[in-house]
């Protein structure tokens, strides 16, 4: 866009080392973690004076933190499952109703994503409270699917304002009710979108934090809330094994879907 | 071969708010028919056809298929073949896969299914293809398997929503032929949609041409043509020129029709012997000709001041080449070829 | 005319549009119960007593408490202190980014899409590393002479405010390079041929025709930001306290259900004069539209 500028050398130069400061900002967290992770030793030395895979053994000879990592899989598991399928329906639903009535389910299913999650976990945790599911797996999970549908949302609106309805019209002129053209003809053509919305909603409930805290307790409790509990009372390197592992499963997440996408 | 079903719509209206599709649509189509729907965009062909379909609700107003009532029925128990103008194959089926769909859906057995799928697609010439990925069809082949999908389950019905639209000129040719060849075959009650008037004459044993979501004529195509009920379908069929009561004079010097007159460009010639003596004459001043290889195109202002045109096979038009604009030049045509149109101003 | 339709068609009509709102009832009933339902219940909980009553006396004591009314500043403080280093470290990155060939920015995005998809609590560590007093910040300038005493920089509210700026900029960020990117060049040719400097042109036609990406960041960052947990809970040390951390420490510390309450529906209230500030900002920027061109 500033090509027109091509005497500027000096406003580019400084506009360059600016960007190349931000940038290594936005990467340095992420990166310094991975050394760390190890290190030998258990002070935080940088760059750690001898090596070994000693958190990692932390992380997985651990009752606890694997209990968490189990709660957390299944867990993000079952939003995924629950959420995807409640997601596509509803986007089908505003797609095909428009207008107003579509704006105002649009909106309403976008509401978990505007309400901070603080009162959203005081909130579910007052529900559940009273009807004694504090610490349940379902109690998180409803927590996280809520969290997770206006995701999957955003990834299948566009998808399905981008799909043929001709097909379906085609489709229901051969003889096929509302349930199998949308699966026999829209689900197999969105299959990638689908996939991505898995993803999205997957890692949604995985990194979900705060609704964990407050909801989900003991047996039941998830990663990040095992996570958070550890950075508030001590910095164990044992974190920095789990951040690394977690950044490389997410990325290969990402790669794949993305690569998908590009195929 | 199929039994096929007659279609009846009657007084059938579909508003969209203030925008009137269908003005209470009344239309019969016999068993076996090629009826073509004629009309430019907007002028409801579509809309009744998708009401036929099942997608478009209409507000009032009743179809039948055969004595059947289908006015509420479900789009996917109407048993209707459609062909989708930009076709609607699934991607993510091979050809065969495509056209099994219809009797997978009825719990067709396997090998009946396939079969019959395999037949409707040698029906439409495309042995050999079964296995392809529509995505490495042309568009010449997606059409034909768009047909063999449509015919597959043997609808007594089959709506074709512009279905060459998409096509090149020779192309739509050839697949012109082939689907009326199609249509005799199966003898299959058919609705056909074009804004194309000469597709419309060549396929259609009548033609029903839209304007303003009415039907304005429906008829067979020769009649369309040379006996247009109203302006609009002499327009809309070709080129007419359309000459106010008293603009034209017989050639016998006979009393000249009162009427408002409909004389196409083509029934025209410039030789008085050829017409006949109870042709008419137009008189005027040559404004432009042009040559388009198979004729001439002369524009003739009249002395009212109406400009009609002219169009001289070039078989016959020795003289042509030597007309000078701002010459005076007199067009005949024969009084079979002179069509009143009733309560048309010119 | 009146034209009367079917009444059995109409009936068909109606019953389709009730089956195709039927599809997102799922969906709805889920945001109804964890959603709708809690920020009811909270509002409930707020005129309660502990032992159930009915009572005003919760809204009495938060809002005479001076650690509320700190409680809101410093939320306030967060949010914008988030957005004022967002729009400053953001836009000329979305610059940059939007001016280079789309090769070469899809990788520079890469470095910003990467920490958005890195958990919250990997981060939140990653910076306490760095941030610590023996940490790598630290160690880096006290070992080369720049200061001579470690910098408290973590466990108060600047290392709040870093780990909120790095949490929300690519976020910010999306939108405002999505709108650069949408200016087309010819724009930024026809300013230089009419002899403005470049300084000039991106005052006068890319950051007006950056506003509408750089007011949706904005808005996500401070949506995000105003009930943000975790960073201040880790970063804070439990000096810096914005509403989130009040609601989680009455709740977990004091069991006081009905003051949490009341805490949340204060951080609903500004939600919404801060939000009410946007939509009124966006109309004042609307009407500014076909202003001067004084550069």
């Amino acid at each position: 866009m500033l090509e027109a500028y091509p005497d500027n050398r000096l406003a580019r130069i400084l506009l360059w080392s600016f960007c190349a400061l931000v940038l290594a900002f936005l990467m340095l967290p992420t990166l310094v973690v991975v050394p760390l992770s190890f290190s030998a030793s258990d002070l935080l030395e940088f760059p750690p004076r001898a090596y070994s895979l000693r958190w990692y053994g932390n992380f997985f000879g651990s009752a606890t933190w694997m209990a968490g990592l189990r709660t957390s899989l299944i867990l993000g598991t079952l939003t995924a499952m629950v959420a995807v399928p409640l997601a596509l329906l509803a986007c089908i639903s505003i797609n095909r109703l428009g207008g107003r009535t579509a704006l105002a389910i649009q909106g309403a299913l976008l509401t978990p994503s505007i309400v901070p999650g603080i009162l959203l976990a005081i909130g579910l945790f007052f529900v559940l409270a009273a009807q004694r599911l504090v610490g349940t797996l379902f109690g998180v999970l409803v927590g996280h699917v809520v969290l997770a549908i206006p995701v999957a949302c955003i990834v299948l609106l566009p998808a399905l304002a981008r799909f043929d309805w001709n097909q379906v019209q085609a489709a229901r002129s051969l003889g096929a009710n509302w349930a199998r053209a949308i699966g026999g003809i829209i689900v197999p053509q969105l299959q990638i979108s689908l996939l991505s919305a898995t993803l999205m909603a997957f890692l949604t409930s995985l990194d979900e934090s705060v609704i964990s805290i407050f909801v989900a307790s003991g047996q039941n409790s998830t990663l990040p809330k095992l996570m958070f509990l550890s950075l508030r009372d001590q910095i164990d390197p044992t974190i920095a094994a789990i951040s690394t592992l977690w950044t490389v499963i997410v990325l290969v997440a990402v790669l794949i879907v993305s690569l998908r996408q590009k195929s | 071969m199929m039994k096929s079903l007659p279609i009846t719509i009657d007084s059938v209206r579909k508003a969209y708010g203030s925008y009137v599709a269908l003005d209470d649509v009344s239309l019969d189509i016999r068993a076996g028919e090629f009826l073509t729907l004629l009309g430019p965009s907007g002028s409801g062909k579509t809309t009744l056809l998708m009401a036929l379909a099942g997608f478009v609700r209409p507000d009032r107003g009743k179809l039948l298929l055969g004595d059947r009532d289908i006015t509420r029925l479900a789009p996917n128990k109407r048993d209707i073949g459609i062909v989708f103008q930009n076709y609607a194959l699934f991607p993510h089926m091979n050809v065969l896969a495509n056209v099994e769909y219809p009797l997978a859906l009825r719990k067709t057995p396997k090998a009946e299914a396939r079969r019959r799928a395999l037949d409707a697609l040698a029906r439409v010439k495309l042995d050999g293809l079964a296995e392809r990925d529509i995505a490495a069809l042309s568009g010449g082949q997606r059409q034909r398997v768009a047909l063999a999908r449509a015919i597959v389950f043997e609808p007594r019905v089959m709506l074709m929503d512009e279905p060459l639209s998409a096509l090149d000129k020779n192309l739509r040719e050839t697949m012109q032929y082939e689907i009326r060849r199609l249509h005799d075959d199966l003898g299959i009650t058919t609705i056909y949609v074009t804004h194309d008037q000469r597709e419309a004459l060549i396929m259609s044993d009548r033609v029903a041409v839209m304007n303003s979501g009415r039907i304005q004529q429906i008829d067979t195509p020769q009649q369309i043509y040379d006996r247009p009920s109203t302006r609009f379908v002499a327009e809309f069929m070709g080129e007419a020129n359309i000459v106010g009561p008293g603009a034209a004079r017989r050639i016998d010097g006979a009393d000249a029709s009162h009427e408002t007159l409909m004389i196409r460009a083509e029934s025209f010639h410039l030789d008085a012997k050829i017409v006949g003596r109870d042709g008419v004459a137009l008189e005027g001043t040559l404004r432009a000709k042009a040559f388009r290889g198979e004729n001439w195109l002369l524009t003739l202002a009249l002395d009212g001041g109406q400009e009609i045109l002219v169009c001289i096979p070039s078989a016959l038009a020795g003289g042509c080449a030597e007309l000078a604009t701002g010459q005076r030049v007199t067009a005949y045509a024969p009084a079979a070829k002179v069509h009143p149109i009733p309560g048309a101003v010119a | 005319m009146t034209v009367l339709a079917d009444p059995a068609l109409a009936a068909d009509a109606r019953r389709e549009r009730r089956f195709f709102l039927s599809l997102s009832l799922p969906a709805l009933f889920i945001v109804g119960l964890a959603a709708i339902l809690p920020i009811l219940w909270i509002i409930r909980q707020s005129f309660l007593t502990t032992g159930g009553d009915y009572t005003v006396g919760n809204y009495e004591k938060v809002l005479s408490s001076g650690l509320t009314w700190a409680a809101l500043v410093t939320t306030v403080e967060l949010s914008f202190g988030t957005l004022a280093f967002c729009i400053l470290l953001g836009t000329p990155l979305a610059l940059a980014l939007a001016s280079v060939r789309p090769r070469v920015a899809n990788l520079l995005m890469a470095f910003v899409m990467l920490p958005l998809w890195t958990s919250i609590l990997v981060r939140t560590y990653g910076w306490l590393v760095l941030l610590r007093r023996e940490g790598l910040i630290n160690t880096a300038l006290t070992g080369s002479g720049l200061t001579a005493e470690p910098l408290p920089l973590v466990y108060n509210f600047t290392g709040t405010l870093i780990g909120m700026v790095h949490y929300m900029l690519p976020l910010f960020l999306l939108p405002v390079y999505a709108a650069m990117r949408d200016i087309d060049a010819n724009l930024v040719r026809a300013s230089a041929s009419m002899g403005a400097t470049l300084a000039q042109t991106i005052r006068t036609v890319i950051l007006p025709l950056s506003t509408g990406g750089i007011f949706s960041g904005s808005l996500i960052v401070f949506i995000y930001t105003i009930g943000f947990f975790i960073t201040p809970a880790v970063l804070g040390g439990g000096k810096v306290n914005p509403l989130s951390i009040r609601i989680e420490r009455t709740l977990s510390t004091f069991q006081d259900w009905g003051s949490a309450s009341v805490l949340g529906i204060l951080l609903l209230v500004l939600m919404a004069l801060i939000g009410m500030m946007f939509l009124v900002a966006r109309r004042l920027m609307a009407r500014n539209k076909f202003g001067t061109a004084h550069a």
